[in-house]
């Protein structure tokens, strides 16, 4: 095979200095992706925002930032924290937005609520319509909360998605699927496993998943 | 804050297909659920989305539906639900006794 002529190379770089003497294909730039409408628009209007003077450039950094630095591990602190004191657990359930501010972890004027999982009832979170989730809490959502797949599959048939997350609930608990349609945004408070009652808030914290909070999982103790 | 429903009344979501930036899925409509919650009054999503203030905000209730209600062919439980945020002005009281 000719590097030269064949079409399907043209993208593949030798790598003659590296000891496996075989190609790979040239991992492409940002640039090379195609820009989309949307990300132009967003850009466009960032722009303008900064050029009329309505927001500074430092602000949308900041920002970004912010949003940056949410992360699954904010919700298992809350988690834990619940878990380990009642009297905190019943302030989350009544106002989850001030229960997070007594840990540091300031939500915005976006109303979080937590949904108790009980051995009656498993909670499972999904927005039918976008993608709406406590990013506040739990940062970015996963690719695949964001995909239509789930979105339509998880209000239709939520013991069938759970089982491919390898969750299974017993028949005889209520599966109850939260379509986040709207101004407030849900977070699953999973239930405490069973055998984790020497384990410290920080060990408890560190069984909780992003996915534990979304419903699609349950935490397990340590094996 | 008066809401126009109680918690534990039986409703019924507006069959309705207006055009525009609407919140209520399309699944739930024409169904019948139980208000589970009162989530507070917020600015109306359908004219925020077209740069209006939204100032008339609406109540917004937590509606529970039994998934076989929404599903006929819901291949769970009977007691699997499903919770979804609607607004008052999409949905109507239920009569008792009515089918």
């Amino acid at each position: 095979m000719s590097r030269e002529t064949s079409a399907e190379t043209v993208n593949i770089v030798p790598h003659v200095h590296h000891d496996h003497g075989h190609p790979h294909p040239k991992q492409p730039d940002l640039e090379d992706q195609p820009v989309r409408y949307h990300q132009l628009m967003a850009e466009a209007v960032g722009e303008l925002l900064i050029e009329k003077g309505i927001i500074a450039a430092d602000e949308l950094r900041r920002t970004i930032e912010d949003i940056d630095s949410r992360n699954p591990a904010m919700g298992a602190r809350l988690v834990a924290r619940a878990w380990v004191d009642p009297a905190f657990k019943a302030r989350m359930l009544e106002d989850f937005n001030a229960a997070a501010s007594e840990l540091g972890i300031e939500t915005g004027a976006i109303p979080i609520r937590a949904l108790e999982s009980t051995p009656e009832v498993h909670h499972v979170v999904c927005c039918t319509l976008c993608s709406c989730y406590p990013r506040m809490v739990l940062g970015l959502p996963p690719d695949w909360y964001k995909a239509r797949a789930y979105r339509s599959r998880v209000i239709r048939e939520p013991r069938a998605v759970l089982r491919e997350f390898g969750t299974i609930v017993p028949d005889e608990v209520e599966v109850r699927v939260h379509d986040s349609t709207a101004d407030l945004r849900y977070m699953v408070l999973p239930m405490r496993p069973a055998g984790t009652e020497g384990l410290s808030e920080n060990q408890l914290a560190a069984l909780v998943t992003r996915d534990c909070m979304i419903g699609t999982a349950v935490p397990a103790a340590p094996s | 804050m008066s809401a126009a429903f109680r918690i534990g009344q039986r409703v019924r979501v507006r069959r309705a297909f207006p055009p525009g930036h609407v919140r209520t899925p399309f699944y739930a409509r024409g169904h019948d659920g139980v208000i589970d919650a009162i989530a507070g009054d917020f600015a109306n999503p359908e004219e925020l989305a077209y740069g209006r203030g939204g100032e008339l905000r609406r109540a917004l209730f937590r509606v529970r539906f039994a998934q076989r209600d929404l599903w006929p062919d819901y291949a769970g439980p009977p007691q699997d639900s499903a919770v979804i945020d609607i607004y008052e002005h999409w949905l109507e009281p239920v009569e008792e006794g009515s089918p």
